[in-house]
């Protein structure tokens, strides 16, 4: 990490209240709860590799090591104000069901996610490759990215697990806030940072 | 038993510890346990390390496991290995007794200088065997406290602890959590399984049944119960290490050579279990092991009622860690630990470290494990300007 924080992570910490409790699911080296704790927001990462987890606690973040895969029983229902999920559903094993286990946790969310339909991965798959940006960066053979979606094949899984969608904010390939806004997002946005909350 | 001041001479040699032995509490002012029960006289074995800054904020206070004493790090005088946790706690080790003063205490119930069952009982003048109190979990943070103010230390920077020791470190920070910032808890429990439970009794059985037990008089009738004890160390042993250690150490090697089939000590793994079990039992008194590893049968911090009131008003910050070949306090005992913390708003960290050595791992130099400590440590010390 450089000293300069991601730009999409300010913009999810803006998105987050001040003095909330959050859960930072893939928190790496504890960037954003830094930044939310200098908010007045407590809370807690989970990460499973170790550098980025002995950073975390090196900055101070409380870290707790476990599989979002499997091990996301281990919090309590509603037990936190606001669980982020940044750049990591992509990676998990069923998306569907760590969603379930989100919304179960805490009643709002913020979830981002890399965009497959960007018209640069467009463009490269009618050359017959598969889409790589910077988003995607990893050749199909070795990525940790399990699943590929479009932000419009995203949006009905969120409505799926009743998740509503408050708001939506494509970015650019440098994980700004993206200048055409929500106009053809899907063909245009690198990513999209998403904030839903559970109905109960 | 050294109870009468410091053991060994203190010399201008660097890296030779002293234990200490201090009356805490005397018949004046007893030790009321948890029970009710009064302790008339309590004398406590202590080492430091390193040295308490002007803020006294830089203070370390190291519990042990069960069969652990005071001292944990450096040598004293005539030793042939060094303190039990040498490899934690010294200069520029995660524990650096450059920045952190460093306190280890012999558990009350021991037998390594502090007030234990086979300490003499001033109402007879005899050694007390089962007349000794059991004794509660609290009961070791009572005497940890009294420890601290005679050293001049109220709170602590952190408290840490394996196995034994991590339990009193969650007891402490449940009780008194205004007596500490951090707590480290490592190859801990919070609650006994039935198999631990029946792997104490076993143990607790061996001793009991020896027949120079004598009903727990075994000192005042000059006899002892050697081989109970030893037997006790030796299955307790076995659950220290995991089968895969067992295997790396010793796989089915011979002790001589050959395999000559007899009912004696034919392979290597006997050898060194026969070897653990006669170490202990020159080592080690057969009251305290029942005393202590009673307490951890019956601690189950959390059962009580408002068990995390105080804890959650006045935040200690947490690391728990585990280690997966762990079969004694397998890593499921840490998450119980930690989702009871965390759950209860505790600021909390917890890692698993990848290991094949078993519950003692928590002794070993272990790069991730001791990476790990050293960053939480490193975050403290910053913290308060060390």
């Amino acid at each position: 990490m450089g000293d300069t924080l991601r730009p999409d992570l300010e913009l999810i910490a803006q998105l987050i209240p001040q003095n909330s409790r959050v859960l930072d699911l893939g928190c790496g080296d504890g960037e954003l709860l830094q930044l939310l704790m200098g908010k007045g927001c407590t809370g807690t990462g989970v990460e499973i590799e170790p550098a980025a987890l002995v950073q975390a606690l090196r900055s101070g973040v409380n870290v707790i090591d476990l599989d979002l895969n499997t091990q996301l029983g281990e919090f309590a229902d509603d037990s936190y104000d606001v669980v982020v999920l940044s750049r990591t559903l992509q990676n998990v094993h069923k998306p569907r069901d760590v969603l379930e286990q989100i919304s179960r946790i805490a009643v709002h969310c913020v979830v981002s996610m890399p965009n497959f339909a960007h018209w640069s991965g467009r463009a490269r798959l009618l050359t017959g490759r598969m889409p790589m940006s910077k988003d995607l960066p990893y050749p199909w053979y070795d990525t940790p990215n399990l699943h590929y979606t479009s932000l419009k094949d995203l949006e009905p899984l969120f409505r799926s697990l009743d998740l509503q969608i408050d708001r939506c904010i494509p970015l650019n390939a440098r994980g700004e806030a993206h200048v055409l806004g929500n106009a053809a997002a899907n063909m245009f946005a690198s990513s999209a940072v998403y904030l839903l909350h559970a109905q109960r | 038993m050294h109870h009468n001041g410091p053991v060994g001479e203190r010399e201008d040699q660097q890296d030779v510890t002293v234990s200490e032995t201090v009356r805490l509490f005397d018949a004046n002012a007893p030790l009321v346990l948890r029970s009710g029960a009064t302790l008339a006289e309590v004398d406590v074995a202590h080492e430091t390390w390193g040295t308490l800054n002007a803020e006294r904020s830089n203070a370390v206070f190291i519990c042990h496991a069960l069969t652990g004493d005071a001292h944990a790090a450096g040598w004293r005088q005539g030793d042939k290995r060094p303190g039990w946790w040498d490899t934690m706690i010294g200069p520029g080790k995660p524990v650096d007794t450059n920045i952190w003063f460093v306190v280890c205490a012999n558990i009350l119930g021991g037998c390594q200088g502090t007030t234990g069952p086979s300490s003499t009982n001033p109402a007879t003048g005899d050694p007390y065997g089962l007349d000794f109190p059991l004794l509660d979990m609290s009961d070791f943070v009572t005497v940890h406290r009294a420890l601290g103010r005679h050293l001049g230390v109220e709170r602590w920077a952190l408290l840490m602890g394996g196995s034994l020791g991590g339990m009193q470190v969650l007891q402490w920070a449940l009780e008194y959590p205004e007596d500490t910032d951090n707590a480290i808890v490592l190859a801990a429990s919070s609650r006994l399984t039935a198999q631990n439970i029946a792997f104490s009794a076993v143990g607790r059985q061996a001793i009991m049944k020896d027949s120079g037990f004598r009903g727990g008089r075994f000192l005042s009738e000059g006899t002892a119960p050697k081989k109970g004890l030893a037997v006790a160390r030796m299955m307790a042993h076995i659950t220290y290490l995991s089968e895969e250690a067992f295997s790396e150490k010793f796989g089915r090697a011979a002790q001589s050579g050959e395999l000559t089939p007899n009912f004696g000590v034919d392979f290597a793994v006997e050898s060194y279990l026969d070897h653990q079990g006669e170490a202990f039992q020159s080592r080690f008194d057969a009251l305290s092991y029942l005393y202590l590893t009673r307490v951890m049968d019956y601690y189950d911090p959390f059962a009580a009622p408002g068990a995390l009131d105080a804890l959650a008003a006045d935040a200690v910050k947490f690391l728990v860690m585990s280690f997966d070949s762990d079969w004694r306090f397998s890593t499921e005992h840490s998450r119980r630990i930690v989702r009871h913390l965390e759950g209860a708003h505790v600021p909390t960290s917890f890692r698993e470290i990848s290991s094949p050595w078993g519950h003692d791992s928590f002794l070993l130099a272990i790069a991730d494990y001791h990476e790990t400590i050293a960053a939480f440590l490193e975050r403290a010390a910053t913290e308060r300007g060390l």
